[in-house]
Order: structure tokens, then C-alpha cells, then sequence
């Protein structure tokens, strides 16, 4: 195996490893944009993954498995949605009370579906161009998910920049008292920002039940829905800025397991921590660098909004 | 991270009261013994908890309304573990399980506040007056498929995905080399560490880079089959762990490690039912049956099979033993001398890799 084809190897890991993540922060991202927070990430991921696999196990269809993930990413997000903006209940603990919900949730769906086989999500192959050399395994022989999420981020990125309604989207974070005096439903415009996260969360569970390791077994994201809010924290709340973290991180993690397999003689232990101590690092380097933005959150993030009658 | 209770408030009551119960008229009949087991996985996990958990089904069919059982899953290793524990004792429950290493300090400071409960606490190493500890001799299985490994490995290396750097996975990482020196002198084991029993992602991640790196055995001490199903996608061989996952790789299980659980679980439950019960602290092998191998896979060579049955019927009649001198560390230096084995002591407390370990 040549050196060069190994690296394309590992980068294709990296690609994997970072979906996820990028798929379930950028749907938080856009809900904190809001002015929402919703700590309940990891419970809509594990609603997704299980359901996706169920449906894809139940019909043989993977195309209606991945549409499932979204919807039972959506319903989680709604709920969370009825209780904190229309019944005003704490984001925080409503959050929290979410992931504790979708873990006990998908294991008690999932009890049937552990130890099944499922057919993965397949990779695009486009004729001649997935078989070039380097170029064809790196960019153009991945699964429509991985696609997906890449164009989702620009998406959001233009939608929050460019357009009318990602400017109504800031202003309900920023300041949801003079978005409201201005006319717009600050409350409906939370309810689909919320749910966009739950269809991203859906779809981000969705990859890891049917791409990333094809198979449903219990709590198995295993903490990813926390390092995806924590993403959405060193990104700024900037969609491209979270691309570029949520590569970092899946690239790092990667890179120290292609290390410990190399046998570098570092210990297991400070591997393990580099993910992170590489995040905080270059989030510290934004913040001090000449790029130095805005690195606060959204004004009203975690505020309930009572409209004034 | 979170725990589920099975435990309920009225639970806790009709404990209570049962208790009160059994202290004003005896031992009274229709009580039920009451089994607690505290997890460190999901049941689903498929591999060290969902066996933990045929453990705790053994006993409820052995003893049918007899016994009373409660699981609790999901349980972090730390300041979660000492509450959970302490709620089981309190609640009423005569013997509880705590089956994961990490318990072992909440174990110890839960059994001196409940003197007259009994607590089992697997893979640890203290005992007191109401507290026993019991282990399975998973090295022996694994000097098994450390034994197929070499027969059936072209590139001579293996992928090892190893959870924390403790003596019992450190015991299993050397068992499995010195199996596979054997057949092939050169045999060297890529070891990565995930520092989690439990990480579907970051264990098939692992094994993935392994594989980019030559490896065409990939074997694990962590708890999912995700390693298992990646050596089947990219058409290397592997071994399961704790439970037979044919299921997840069906062409590249070659054979799993079996914990069984249940026949302990079992004659424990009864010592308790009949008031015999004494600490002790046991280490049971292939040999009592609390560790077990799994059917061969298809794929295995006539003399990896041969080769591994010797291998399996030698440790149980005690012809073979896993650390058999001479062995000699990476650095070359002599750790036990030939013809000696090492004491179970010395295997419970190792911290140095053999040669021919990439760690």
C-alpha cells in the first residue's frame, strides 16, 4: 500500500468522523441563532439513529429510513419546542430532560433491531471520476449524507448572511423584544428554527445509524451530541467557522489513533486529549488573532420571550 | 452518562415494608430475594453488559418468583456509581452486582454503611466481610484466537482496539501476542486506545486505522461490535468480544470470547437464598465455563481450527498455560524465566507489554 494512498485512506476516515458532528452542531447553531438553546442534541440524534434503522430494516428502503431520522429529529425538536416556547418551561432542564428521554426512547424502539444487519447507506459512484487516483476516493465516492451536510452548511451560511429571513432569524436571537415590536412572530420563527435542528440532528443520527458504523445498538452516539454543542461554541455561531471545527476535530481524534497504530509512544491518555486541547488552542488564536470577531453569543440565547399583549 | 432507574418510589416502600415484614415474623416465605446488578453499558450493547444481563435472566429463570431482580444501566464509573448502588441497598435489595471495574471504590464504601447486604463486584481486587470479588480468565480465550490470529494472518500483524490501559486489558493484549508468536515468531499487535469501553464511532475509527495500516486481524477489549462489522466491510478477519457477534460479521468473526455469567449468578443467588454466603474472591477460566469460545467461523483453515482446539483443551486440562516462560518484555528484558508461568498475582497486577507490542 503506497504512503499516498494511505493518507487518502485516513483523510476519507476523517471525512466520516466529522459528518456527524458537523450535521447535529449545525442544526444547533441555527436554533442558538434564534436564541434557543437546546441542550437535548444528543436525545434527537438517538431518535434519529434508531428510527432511520428501523424503517430502513422495516421497508428495505434507505432513501425512507434517512426521510424517518429527520421526521423523528423534527417531532423530538417540536416537543421541545412546545414546552419551552409556548408553555415556557426552562430551556436547560427541558434540554436535558430530552437526551434522557431519547436515550431511554431509542432503547426501548431499538430493543428489536439489535444485532440486525442492514444495508449501508450507498456511496455515489459517478463513472470515471470516482475512480481517479487520490481525487476519486477523496472527494467523489462518499454517501449523499456527507454531500448533504457540506451543502446544508453553505446553505445556512447564505441563509443567515444573505437573505430577509436569516436576518428575521438574528434579530429573534439578538433581540426578540424589538423583532417582536417590529411585527414578526418571534415564537414561530424559534418553533422552525428548533426544528430545523431536530431535522439536522435527525439526519446527523441517521449517519451514524446507517453510514458510520451500520448498525442500531444502544446510546451509540456516544457523547457526539455534546461535542456537537460544544462545536457550535467554538464556532461562534459561524456556519463556515463550525465546518472548519468539526473537520479539526474529527480530523485530530483521527490522526491520533492513525499515530497510536503507528506506535509514536505518546501515552493513550494525552492522545485522547489532543481533540480538544486542538480546539481550545485555536479557538483561542480566533480570539486573539486579527480575525478577532465577535466571539459572544446570541443576546437572548436561553431567554424565554413572553410576548407583551 | 444518565441512569436509568427501575427503581421506583413505591418500589422503595414495598421494600421497606417487606423488610419490616420479614423482621417481625422471621424470614417470611413469600418475600422474594431481591437481586440487584448494576451496569456499566446498555443491556443492547451487545457484548460485556448484554452478558452481565443473560446473567441476571438465569437467575430470574432459575428462581422463577423466588427472586426479585433490578438492573440499572447506563451507570457512569465514579460519584453516579456510589448512588446507585447506595439507592439499591437501601431499597431492600439482599445482593447486588456491580459489574465493572470503576465500581470498585463505590462498592467498598457502600458495603461498610450495609453491613448485612451482600455485594459482588466484578474484575476488582478488594474484598471484605460482605463484599466478594469474581473474575472470568478472558486471557485464556484469548491465547485461542491469538492462536487463529497467527495461522491465518498474511501480514503477520493485528489491530488490537483497547479500551484503558488496567492489568486485565493489558493481561489480554500480551495473552493474545504470545498465542500468535507461536505460530508466526514475528507476530507483532498495533495497539490504539479509544479510552472508552464503549464508543461504537471511535472503536470502528480505530480498527479502520489500523487496517490502513497493514493490519488484517483485528481484535478488541472494548464492549460494541462496530470494530467486528468494519474488519467484514474491508475483508480482513476478526474476533468478537464478550458475546458471539456472527451477527454483525458473519464472514469475518472467525470465533468470540464468550462471557458466561450465568451459572455464578446462579449458585450465588442461591448461597444467599440459603444463608451460606461467604466473601471470597475467585478468577474462573474456561475450565469452570465462565469463559467460552464460540463457534468457528467458516473461513478458518483446517490448522488454525486444530491448532486453536489444542490450544483450548490444553488450558483446560491445565497442560497449557497463557504466560509460560521465557517471556522478555519490549525492551528485551527478561520478565520470567523459561519453563515458569506466572503467578496469578503477577498477571493481576501487570503493566508491561511483551515484545512484539506496538503500544
Amino acid at each position: 500500500m503506497s504512503s499516498e494512498f494511505a493518507f487518502v485512506l485516513t483523510l476519507v476516515t476523517v471525512i466520516s468522523a466529522a459528518t456527524p458532528l458537523l450535521l447535529a452542531a449545525l442544526g444547533e447553531l441555527v436554533t442558538e441563532r434564534s436564541g434557543v438553546l437546546n441542550l437535548g442534541v444528543e436525545g434527537m440524534m438517538l431518535a434519529g439513529a434508531v428510527s432511520g434503522f428501523a424503517v430502513t430494516v422495516s421497508t428495505g428502503s434507505v432513501a425512507l429510513g434517512v426521510l424517518a431520522a429527520a421526521l423523528a429529529g423534527m417531532l423530538m425538536a417540536f416537543v421541545f419546542g412546545v414546552l419551552t416556547l409556548s408553555l415556557m418551561a426552562n430551556q436547560v432542564a427541558t434540554g436535558l430532560a430530552l437526551t434522557i428521554f431519547g436515550i431511554g426512547l431509542s432503547s426501548l424502539i431499538g430493543a428489536g433491531f439489535v444485532g440486525i444487519p442492514v444495508t449501508p447507506l450507498p456511496k455515489l459512484h459517478i463513472p470515471v471520476i470516482s475512480s481517479l487516483p487520490v481525487v476519486g476516493p477523496l472527494l467523489f465516492s462518499h454517501d449523499a449524507l456527507i454531500y448533504l451536510s457540506i451543502a446544508l452548511t453553505v446553505g445556512v451560511a447564505w441563509f443567515l448572511k444573505r437573505t430577509r429571513w436569516g436576518m428575521v432569524l438574528r434579530a429573534v436571537g439578538e433581540s426578540d423584544e424589538s423583532a417582536h415590536s417590529i411585527g414578526y412572530n418571534v415564537i414561530a420563527v424559534r418553533y422552525l428554527a428548533v426544528v430545523f435542528g431536530g431535522f439536522a440532528s435527525g439526519l446527523a443520527g441517521a449517519f451514524l445509524s446507517l453510514s458510520y458504523t451500520p448498525m442500531w445498538i444502544e446510546h451509540m452516539t456516544a457523547g457526539r451530541g455534546w461535542i456537537a454543542l460544544a462545536l457550535v461554541v467554538f464556532s461562534s455561531w459561524r456556519p463556515l467557522r463550525l465546518l472548519f471545527g468539526a473537520y479539526l476535530f474529527g480530523g485530530v481524534t483521527i490522526l491520533q489513533l492513525y499515530a497510536q497504530g503507528a506506535g509514536i509512544g505518546v501515552p493513550a491518555q494525552i492522545m485522547s486529549m489532543l481533540p480538544y486541547v486542538a480546539t481550545i488552542i485555536v479557538l483561542t488564536v480566533i480570539a486573539a488573532g486579527p480575525w478577532r470577531a465577535r466571539l459572544d453569543a446570541p443576546a437572548c440565547l436561553g431567554k424565554p420571550f413572553r410576548p407583551a399583549t | 452518562m444518565m441512569t436509568r432507574f427501575v427503581l421506583t418510589r413505591r418500589g422503595f416502600l414495598a421494600g421497606s415494608s417487606a423488610a419490616a415484614l420479614a423482621l417481625g415474623a422471621g424470614r417470611a416465605q413469600a418475600a422474594p430475594t431481591r437481586v440487584g446488578f448494576v451496569y456499566v453499558g446498555p443491556i443492547g450493547d451487545y457484548g460485556w453488559t448484554h452478558g452481565h444481563d443473560l446473567g441476571r435472566k438465569a437467575v430470574e429463570k432459575a428462581f422463577g418468583d423466588k427472586v426479585k431482580t433490578t438492573h440499572v444501566e447506563n451507570v457512569a464509573e465514579g460519584p453516579d456509581a456510589e448512588r446507585v448502588i447506595r439507592q439499591l441497598a437501601a431499597g431492600g435489595h439482599e445482593l447486588i452486582f456491580t459489574t465493572s471495574f470503576g465500581f470498585m471504590n463505590p462498592t467498598i464504601r457502600v458495603a461498610k454503611q450495609f453491613p448485612k447486604v451482600k455485594f459482588e463486584h466484578a474484575t476488582g481486587y478488594q474484598t471484605s466481610e460482605n463484599v466478594a470479588v469474581y473474575n472470568a480468565r478472558f486471557y485464556e480465550g484469548r491465547s485461542v484466537i491469538g492462536t487463529i490470529a497467527g495461522h491465518m494472518s498474511k501480514s503477520g500483524v493485528a489491530g488490537y482496539v483497547a479500551s484503558f490501559p488496567i492489568p486485565e486489558v493489558v493481561m489480554g493484549i500480551n495473552a493474545f501476542t504470545l498465542a500468535a508468536q507461536k505460530v508466526n515468531p514475528n507476530f507483532k499487535t498495533k495497539v490504539v486506545w479509544v479510552n472508552s469501553w464503549y464508543d461504537p464511532g471511535k472503536e470502528s475509527d480505530a480498527a479502520k486505522a489500523m487496517i490502513d495500516q497493514g493490519a488484517d486481524m483485528i481484535t478488541q477489549h472494548t464492549d460494541s461490535p462496530a470494530p467486528l462489522q468494519v474488519a467484514e466491510t474491508r475483508g480482513v478477519f476478526g474476533f468478537g468480544q464478550a458475546s458471539d457477534m456472527r451477527a454483525y460479521a458473519p464472514r469475518a468473526q472467525l470465533t468470540s470470547i464468550i462471557d458466561d455469567w450465568s451459572d455464578y449468578y446462579v449458585e450465588r443467588v442461591k448461597a444467599v437464598m440459603d444463608g451460606t454466603w461467604k466473601t471470597h474472591s475467585i478468577w474462573h477460566g474456561m475450565k469452570e465455563g465462565m469463559v467460552k469460545i464460540a463457534p468457528y467461523g467458516s473461513a478458518i483453515t483446517e490448522a488454525a481450527r486444530a491448532d486453536a482446539e489444542r490450544v483450548r483443551t490444553g488450558i483446560i486440562d491445565g497442560s497449557v498455560h497463557s504466560f509460560t516462560g521465557p517471556l522478555v518484555n519490549q525492551k528485551g528484558e527478561e520478565m520470567l524465566p523459561a519453563g515458569q508461568v506466572l503467578t496469578d498475582q503477577q498477571m493481576a497486577t501487570m503493566d508491561w507489554y511483551v515484545a512484539g507490542v506496538q503500544s
